[in-house]
């Protein structure tokens, strides 16, 4: 008798036949004329700079972290859901203070900050107002507010 | 030798194959991504032992959560383009002692068990139902404990997180 994960068992044989067949078949078939260039790691067709090695953010393993705790969350809620209505009101209580409770996690993080991107700090250009003798010497240079504001007005 | 045993076999291969790599790999990319191959061959066991709930517990947490963090971890190493980023044989006496001592628990477990060798029955209904059942009539105070577990992993983590964000 064939369970479901046999099934899924075919498919995931299927799968790895098919990528093997395809990367050997095309291995025969195709030419091989490599050169420097070809053999460059691809980088959107400039030439590679630096290492690859470099330090990602922190808040990405916060993020990791969090999705891993729901996660084991909801393995948990699986067999509650699937079994909860045997019970009725206090089976769904059960489930009910238990979702409540990594609730108040979820809103410690929201309150905390912890979801929040740090986001790049835009810098708006100033404009300086320029304003020149009649024989084109530069005379006084001052920030202005009004010229950004009829600049912004044109736009 | 039916077709159960040689996918045992074969779920059993993977998952020796990989986790060899996984030790004796220098570099620790190569172990972290053959991990990956040996939570899989373990959810198969699963499979194959009729845990099915389990099996699938095991990819969701082990390879799509516990993988991730490894991985973050390797990447999110301060410096990590200067340091040496491979493991050396160092300790050797130690580690054969070690290891010679983990091996012989494990023989006089292995022999001691009366194994249960017959094929697993598969139930009509996913063991999900009978997990959930027992969670709420037997363990129904160790559920909302581990609800409270989850919630301290969950802020402690957060706080170890934020310190080490301010400090660097």
């Amino acid at each position: 008798m064939l369970t479901e994960f046999g099934k899924i068992f075919i498919f995931l044989l299927l799968a790895i036949f098919f990528v093997i067949v395809a990367v050997l078949f095309s291995k025969f078939i195709r030419p091989a004329r490599p050169t420097k260039e070809k053999l460059l790691t691809y980088e959107c067709g400039e030439n590679p700079e630096g290492s690859p090695w470099i330090k990602f953010n922190i808040r990405f393993y916060v993020v990791a972290l969090i999705f891993l705790i729901f996660d084991v969350e909801v393995v948990l809620l699986f067999p509650w859901a699937l079994s909860y209505k045997e019970f009725g009101l206090p089976g769904f209580l059960v489930g009910a203070i238990f979702l409540i409770v990594l609730g108040l996690g979820m809103a410690y993080e929201w309150r905390k900050g912890d979801l929040e991107w740090a986001r790049p700090v835009i810098q708006p250009p100033v404009l300086k107002k320029q304003t020149y003798s009649k024989d084109g010497i530069l005379v006084s240079e001052e920030k202005a507010k009004e010229s950004s504001a009829v600049l912004q007005d044109q736009v | 030798m039916n077709i159960y045993d040689i996918v045992f076999y074969l779920f059993a291969a993977i998952t020796l194959a990989s986790a060899f790599v996984v030790v004796t790999a220098r570099n620790i990319i190569y172990s972290a991504f053959s991990l990956l191959f040996t939570f899989f061959g373990i959810a198969g066991l699963y499979v194959l032992l009729g845990a099915d709930f389990i099996a699938v517990v095991q990819l969701m947490v082990y390879v799509g959560g516990i993988l991730v963090l490894i991985l973050f971890g390797v990447m999110l190493t301060n410096k990590i383009t200067s340091v040496q980023i491979k493991t050396g044989t160092l300790q050797v006496i130690p580690a054969i002692l070690g290891t010679a001592l983990m091996a012989g628990v494990l023989i006089k477990i292995f022999t001691g068990t009366n194994w249960h060798s017959q094929m697993a029955q598969y139930p009509t209904k996913t063991t999900a139902y009978a997990l959930g059942h027992i969670l709420l009539t037997d363990y129904v105070l160790i559920f909302e404990l581990l609800g409270i577990l989850l919630l301290i992993a969950l802020i402690g983590a957060a706080t170890i997180a934020r310190k080490e964000e301010k400090a660097s």
